[in-house]
C-alpha cells in the first residue's frame, strides 16, 4: 500500500552494466555487482532496469504495473483496454524468495495507441502514453506504472536487490544494460512504489542520495502535467528528463549542466563567450530544474547510460570500461566483483557527466 | 598469517585480525578484498596489515597505531579520524581522504578524490602527514586547523593538481603543492608564500621514505617549482559573528 | 476649540541631566524647550522618535507610555478614542505614515523552516560556494540549444534582459519627496556596493543619480512625474506602479511645502505646487491598457531593459498578477499591507489589503497552474523586516525581495509614523535642510551596507543549514517550510504543511 502523503529519504547504492555493442548480458552480472554494496541498502528496496530484454516485443510500449492487490488490477485493465491496443497481457513471472515478504501483484502489458483514439493536435504517441501513465498513478486506486518504455523494464521492490532479482527471476532475462540499485530509506514503509529505478518512456533513474530541492523541482514538472505521486524525490528526475529530451528536444549533454551546473565564478571563468552565453542562459531558465543536495545518479535510455554527481561531490560513483563494456558504480568493490581489472577505472569530476553509449552502428 | 577474505563480510576479517593482534602476531596478509569496509579501524597495536584488492570505506579509521598496506585501491574515508600509525595506498583513494586526522601518516601513490585533509587537525607531538602522489580534488584541506598536506602530481603532467577551493577556512597546518595553484584555486582565507630553505629542507626529508616506498626518484620530485598555502589567520571570521567573545565591535 | 487629546507619551527628564540642551536642538516637534534653569516638556507634541533620548550625552532621558489612563475597555480602545476624537476637532481624513501597525496575524512568524540531517548533509556555507546570484527579468519557456559549424554547442534563443543581483534583496521605491535626496543617495551608492538595486520611485530620478542608473530600477507612475526619455534610458529596469501595499487603490499627494526647487526640478513640476498621483493611471482602465503602457516603454527602451508591474496585495492579487504577466510584464513586484509610505489614510493603511505572505503564495500558484511561472520573476515587498523573512519569502515563491522600512530603520527611523508632517527628527522623510544634515551619507551607506552584508551571510547560512548551495533550489521551495499555529484555510493558501508532517 502507498504510505500517507510524504515523501521519503534515502541512502543507496547504484550500478550499472552498459555492453556498448549491444550483446546482451544475463540479469546475474548486475545482481552480483549490487550485492556487493550490500552495506550501503537496508533490505527495504531493491530493484533493477534492463533494456533489450523484450526483442520479440520491441515495437511496442511495455507496461509495467504493480497492483497492490489482486482487485485493483480488473479497473486499470478496463481502462487499458479502451486506451491501448494490447497485443498481450501476463502476469510478471515471479517466484517465493526468503527474504522477500508479501509481494503486491506485477504485470505487464504491451500495446501500441489506438489508430482511431481521438487526440490534441500534435500530440505524438509518447505524449499520449505520459498522459496514460499520468492517469492510472493518479486515479487509479492501488495501481503504479513501474515502467512504460520499449523494450524495457523496471523490476524493483522491497528486499536486499538480489533477493529482489532472485524473486524476478532475472536470471531468466538478458540486457545490453543493465542499472540496478539498493536502498536505504530512512523511514520504512514497506512501499514498493518506492524502490528504484524510477523510470517513464524509455527514461529510468536510480539515485543515491537526497534532493534538497525536491520541493521546487517538483512544483516545476507539475506546471507541464507530469504529476508526482510516488513519494519519492527521484521520481522527480524522469519527469524532468521526459521534459527536457523529449518535449523540448534539448541536446543530450545540456541534461547534465541544468541538473549540475557550473557555479558561477567557472561561469565568469570560462574563456568562450558562447558557452559562457550557453551556461549563463541554462542556468537563468532552467533554475528550477537544478538538482540540489547530494546525489549520484545513473540515467538509462536505449542507447546507453549517464552517470553525474552533484556539482560538490557528496555522493560516490566510479566509472570503468573494459572492452565493449562500461561501468558505473557507488564503489570500485562492486565493479571489481564483476570485472576484476577493467582496462579504466576512475572517479568522475563532480558534476561532470559519465556519458557511455552503444556504438553508433549498433541497430536495436 | 593470510587470510583469503574473498567472500567474508568485514566484522569476520575484522574480527581475524583482532585474533592475530592478540596473538602476538606482526604481519598479515589480507587476500582477494573487495570493498569490505573498516578493515584496520580502531588498529592500536604494531601489526602490519597487508591488503591485496580494493579496500572498502573507512579503511583505518580512528586507527591509533600499526601499518596498513594496500596493493591496490582504496574507497571513500581512508584514515577518517586517524590518531596514529600509517597508511600506504599502491593506488588511488576516493574522497574525504584524512577526514579529521588528528596525527600519523597516509601515503598514497595516485590520486585522491574531493576534500583529502578536510578538517585535519594537529594535536600533541604527532602532527598528521598526508603524502599524495597524484593529483587531489575541490576542497582539499578544507578548514585544515593543523598537520601537512603534500600533493605532488606525479603522473600526468596535463591533469590539474588540485581542484577549486582549496584550503578554504585554513586555519592551520600547512599544503605543500609540487607546481602552482591560480588565485581562484583557494581559499580567500589562505595565503601562497614561495618555498624557505627550511621548507625545501623539511620536504627532502619527508618525501625521501614516500619515493622509496614507491620507487620515486626524490631528486627529480624535488626538481620541480613547489609552493605552500599557509593559514593567513587563525581565527579567520572575526567578523562575523556580532557580539562574539573577540568579534570586531562596530559601536564607536 | 478645547483639545480633548490625552497625551499619548510622556517624556522623562531624569536627575543625570546637566542642562546641555542637546534635547532641545534635536527635538524637531517642538517638544522641549529650555526654560529657567529646567528642560519642559509638552509631552502632547511628543511623537517617541527616540532622538532626545538617543542623542543626550548623560542617557537621562526617557520616552514613557503616558500613564494617566482612562478606563479599560477592550472594543473602545484608547486608539479608537483617540482617533475619533481628532476626527470629530477637524473633520479630516486621518493621515498615517510607515506601515499597517495592526495586531493582525504575521504568518511570517507562524512559518518554520527546515535543516539537513544526515540523509542531506548540511553545506558549510563559508567554504564551500553558496549561491545567491538572482536573475530578474522574462524567461523563454525553453531554450533553443543546436551545435555550431565546429559542433559546439550554441545557444539559439535570445534571452530578454535581466537585472542580475549578486543578493536577492533590492531598495524598494521610495519617492524623492516622501524622502530626501540623501536617502536616495545612500541606497544608489549601498546598492552598487552590493551588487543590487535601488528604486527610485514615482518621483523622479535626481540628476545627481543618473550616473547610478545601471544599479537604479526606476518608475512609471500614475503622476508620471520626471518621466521622460532620458530618466527610461538612464534605468536598469522600469516598474510600472499600479499600487501600493500600505494604500492600495489610492494615489498619492505630495504637499506643495515639500516640493522644494530641487524636487521640483526632479519632479519636473513647479516648485510649491502639490504633486498629486492619480488613483488610476488614466491611461490603464484595463488590463490590455496595462499592456499597451508595458509595450510603450519596452519600445522606448528598444526592449533593452526588464519591464515590471507593481501591484499591491488585493483579493484578487493572483488574478491581476496573471493578467499583468500575460500584458508582457517582465517581473511582478506584489506589494504586501505591512509595506510602508509617507502618508496615507488611516483607513485605507489599516484595514485594506492583503498580507504579502498570503499574497506571494497565491500569485506563485496561480502563474503555475497556468504554467508561466518559470517566465516571469517575482519581486515580494511590504514589511520584510530580517533575512529571515526573506528565505521565507522566496520559499514561498519570490525570486527577490525588496526592503523599504527595514533601510530607514538602519538609518535610524524609529517608525514613530509621522513622516507625513515632515519634521522626521532622523533626516529621512523630511525637506527641511536643517533636519537633512542630520544624514551623513558615507555612515548611511556604511549602515545600510551592513544590513545588507548581514542578512546575506545569515541566508546563506540557513540555505547552508538546508543543504542547498544555490538560491534557485530554494526558491518556491515550500516543501523546506511548515506552519505552526496557522489554520487549514491559511495553510492551504501557503501551500505549507504543518509542523510535523
Amino acid at each position: 500500500m502507498r504510505p500517507a502523503q510524504r515523501y521519503d529519504h534515502a541512502g543507496c547504492a547504484t550500478a550499472g552494466i552498459l555492453h556498448k555493442g549491444g550483446q546482451l548480458i544475463n540479469g546475474e552480472a548486475i545482481i552480483e555487482a549490487i550485492a556487493t554494496m550490500r552495506e550501503r541498502g537496508n533490505g527495504l528496496g531493491g530493484g533493477f532496469v534492463g533494456y533489450g530484454i523484450y526483442p520479440e516485443m520491441k515495437d511496442y510500449y511495455a507496461l509495467h504495473i504493480m497492483y497492490d492487490r489482486e482487485d485493483y488490477r480488473q479497473p486499470v485493465e478496463r481502462y487499458l483496454e479502451r486506451a491501448l491496443l494490447l497485443i498481450r497481457s501476463e502476469r510478471i513471472p515471479t517466484r517465493p524468495t526468503p527474504g522477500v515478504g508479501l509481494a503486491p501483484v506485477f504485470w505487464r502489458y504491451f500495446g501500441t495507441i489506438p489508430p482511431n483514439e481521438p487526440r490534441p493536435a500534435g500530440e505524438s504517441d509518447d505524449d499520449y502514453m505520459v498522459r496514460v501513465v499520468m492517469r492510472i498513478n493518479l486515479e487509479f486506486e492501488g495501481a503504479y506504472v513501474v515502467s512504460s518504455g520499449k523494450n524495457m523494464g523496471v523490476f524493483k521492490g522491497v528486499g536486499y536487490p538480489e533477493d529482489i532479482g532472485r524473486f524476478f527471476r532475472l536470471e531468466e532475462y538478458s540486457a545490453y544494460l543493465w542499472i540496478a540499485h539498493a536502498r536505504f530509506p530512512t523511514n520504512s514503509p514497506a512501499w514498493w512504489g518506492g524502490a528504484h529505478p524510477f523510470s517513464l518512456l524509455q527514461w529510468s533513474v536510480v539515485h543515491n542520495g537526497e534532493l534538497s530541492s525536491y520541493g521546487i523541482n517538483k512544483r516545476y514538472v507539475e506546471q507541464f502535467g507530469y504529476r508526482c505521486t510516488l513519494l519519492t524525490d527521484t521520481e522527480v528526475f524522469v519527469y524532468l528528463l521526459d521534459l527536457f529530451l523529449r518535449r523540448q528536444k534539448l541536446p543530450w549533454e545540456i541534461i547534465p549542466i541544468i541538473l549540475a551546473p557550473p557555479f558561477w565564478d567557472q561561469i565568469y571563468r570560462t574563456d568562450s563567450a558562447q558557452r559562457r552565453a550557453l551556461l549563463t542562459a541554462i542556468r537563468q531558465v532552467y533554475g528550477a530544474g537544478l538538482a540540489n543536495g547530494p546525489f549520484s545518479i545513473i540515467i538509462g535510455h536505449p542507447r546507453g547510460f549517464i552517470g553525474l554527481t552533484d556539482r560538490i561531490k557528496l555522493r560516490p560513483l566510479i566509472a570503468a570500461r573494459h572492452g565493449e563494456m562500461a561501468y558505473l558504480a557507488s564503489e570500485e568493490s562492486a565493479i571489481r566483483a564483476i570485472c576484476p581489472s577493467p582496462d579504466e577505472i576512475w572517479e568522475p569530476l563532480a558534476g561532470t557527466p559519465v556519458d557511455e553509449r552503444l556504438f553508433e552502428e549498433v541497430v536495436l | 598469517m593470510e587470510l583469503h577474505a574473498h567472500h567474508l563480510h568485514y566484522r569476520e576479517v575484522n574480527q581475524w585480525l583482532r585474533r592475530c593482534s592478540q596473538d602476538g602476531i606482526h604481519h598479515v596478509t589480507l587476500h582477494g578484498i573487495r570493498g569490505q569496509r573498516y578493515i584496520g579501524t580502531g588498529l592500536n597495536n604494531s601489526l602490519r596489515i597487508h591488503i591485496h584488492g580494493t579496500a572498502g570505506n573507512d579503511l583505518g579509521a580512528f586507527m591509533n597505531g600499526g601499518e596498513i598496506i594496500v596493493y591496490g585501491n582504496a574507497q571513500d574515508g581512508v584514515g577518517n579520524t586517524m590518531n596514529a600509525g600509517r597508511i600506504i595506498i599502491h593506488g588511488h583513494a576516493g574522497d574525504v581522504v584524512a577526514h579529521s586526522m588528528r596525527g600519523g601518516t597516509i601515503y598514497v601513490r595516485d590520486d585522491v578524490g574531493y576534500r583529502a585533509g578536510i578538517h585535519m587537525k594537529a594535536w600533541g607531538d604527532n602532527p598528521p602527514l598526508v603524502i599524495i602522489g597524484g593529483t587531489a580534488r575541490d576542497f582539499l584541506g578544507e578548514y585544515m586547523a593543523g598537520g601537512t598536506l603534500i600533493v605532488l602530481g606525479l603522473h600526468d603532467p596535463s591533469a590539474p593538481l588540485v581542484g577549486s577551493y582549496v584550503g578554504t577556512g585554513m586555519h592551520g597546518g600547512v599544503i605543500y603543492l609540487r607546481g602552482t595553484i591560480a588565485p581562484y584555486q583557494y581559499g580567500k582565507e589562505a595565503g601562497l608564500q614561495p618555498l624557505t630553505p627550511d621548507d625545501w629542507e623539511y620536504l627532502q626529508r619527508t618525501l625521501a621514505p614516500f619515493c622509496e616506498e614507491f620507487g620515486f626518484d626524490l631528486e627529480a620530485v624535488l626538481d620541480h617549482t613547489f609552493c605552500k598555502l599557509v593559514p593567513l589567520s587563525r581565527r579567520p571570521y572575526g567578523r562575523l559573528y556580532e557580539g562574539a567573545v573577540g568579534a570586531v565591535s562596530n559601536h564607536s | 476649540m478645547k483639545n480633548f487629546l490625552p497625551s499619548d507619551f510622556l517624556v522623562h527628564i531624569g536627575p543625570e541631566c546637566i542642562l546641555c540642551g542637546r534635547c532641545v536642538r534635536e527635538c524637531s516637534f517642538g517638544v522641549l524647550e529650555q526654560k529657567e534653569g529646567r528642560i519642559i516638556a509638552h509631552h502632547a507634541r511628543c511623537v517617541a522618535c527616540q532622538r532626545c533620548v538617543v542623542f543626550c550625552p548623560r542617557s537621562a532621558i526617557a520616552i514613557l507610555p503616558h500613564p494617566s489612563t482612562s478606563r479599560h475597555n477592550a472594543y473602545w480602545t484608547p486608539e479608537q478614542r483617540r482617533a475619533l476624537l481628532r476626527q470629530a476637532q477637524t473633520g479630516a481624513i486621518l493621515l498615517a505614515g510607515a506601515g499597517n501597525d495592526q495586531p493582525y496575524l504575521s504568518i511570517w512568524d507562524h512559518l518554520l523552516l527546515d535543516a539537513s540531517q544526515v540523509t542531506n548533509p548540511s553545506i558549510d556555507p563559508l567554504r564551500e560556494p553558496m549561491e545567491l546570484v538572482t536573475f530578474i527579468g522574462r524567461k523563454p519557456d525553453h531554450l533553443e540549444i543546436v551545435p555550431d559549424e565546429n559542433g559546439e554547442l550554441r545557444l539559439a534563443t535570445e534571452l530578454p534582459p535581466q537585472l542580475k543581483l549578486d543578493t536577492p534583496i533590492i531598495f524598494g521605491a521610495m519617492s524623492l519627496g516622501a524622502v530626501n535626496l540623501r536617502v536616495h543617495k545612500i541606497l544608489a551608492e549601498a546598492a552598487r556596493r552590493a551588487g543590487t538595486y535601488f528604486n527610485c520611485g514615482e518621483g523622479g530620478l535626481h540628476e545627481e543619480l543618473y550616473p547610478y542608473g545601471q544599479n537604479t530600477i526606476v518608475q512609471v507612475a500614475s503622476g508620471r512625474f520626471g518621466v521622460h526619455q532620458r530618466y527610461l534610458d538612464a534605468a536598469a529596469a522600469i516598474e510600472i506602479k499600479i499600487g501600493q501595499g500600505a494604500k492600495p487603490g489610492i494615489g498619492g499627494h505630495l504637499a506643495g511645502e515639500k516640493v522644494t526647487e530641487e524636487i521640483a526640478r526632479t519632479r519636473m513640476i513647479p516648485p510649491g505646487t502639490d504633486a498629486i498621483s492619480p488613483a488610476p493611471h488614466h491611461d490603464i482602465y484595463s488590463i490590455e491598457d496595462l499592456a499597451q503602457l508595458i509595450y510603450a516603454l519596452k519600445e522606448a527602451t528598444n526592449y533593452s531593459k526588464p519591464v515590471g508591474v507593481k501591484i499591491a496585495a488585493v483579493h484578487h492579487v493572483a488574478a491581476i498578477a496573471t493578467g499583468a504577466a500575460r500584458a508582457g510584464a517582465d517581473f511582478l513586484t506584489i506589494d504586501g499591507f505591512r509595506g510602508g509610505t509617507g502618508a496615507a489614510p488611516l483607513v485605507i493603511r489599516n484595514h485594506v489589503g492583503l498580507p504579502l505572505e498570503i499574497a506571494l503564495a497565491a500569485v506563485d500558484d496561480r502563474l503555475r497552474e497556468e504554467g508561466i511561472r518559470h517566465q516571469v520573476s517575482i519581486i515580494a515587498s511590504g514589511g520584510i523586516r530580517s533575512s529571515a523573512d526573506v528565505i521565507k519569502a522566496i520559499a514561498l515563491g519570490a525570486d527577490a525581495v525588496s526592503i523599504c522600512t527595514a533601510a530607514l530603520i538602519a538609518l535610524g527611523c524609529t517608525l514613530c509614523q509621522a513622516c507625513y508632517t515632515g519634521r522626521c527628527a532622523w533626516g529621512l522623510t523630511t525637506q527641511d535642510p536643517e533636519l537633512i544634515k542630520r544624514l551623513d551619507i558615507d555612515e548611511g551607506v556604511e549602515r545600510v551596507q551592513n544590513l545588507l552584508r548581514a542578512w546575506t551571510l545569515e541566508i546563506k547560512e540557513v540555505m547552508g543549514a538546508l543543504g542547498i548551495n544555490a538560491i534557485e533550489s530554494l526558491r518556491g521551495n515550500r516543501e523546506r517550510l511548515r506552519s505552526i499555529g496557522l489554520d487549514v484555510h491559511t495553510q492551504e493558501v501557503l501551500g505549507v504543511r504543518p509542523a510535523g508532517m
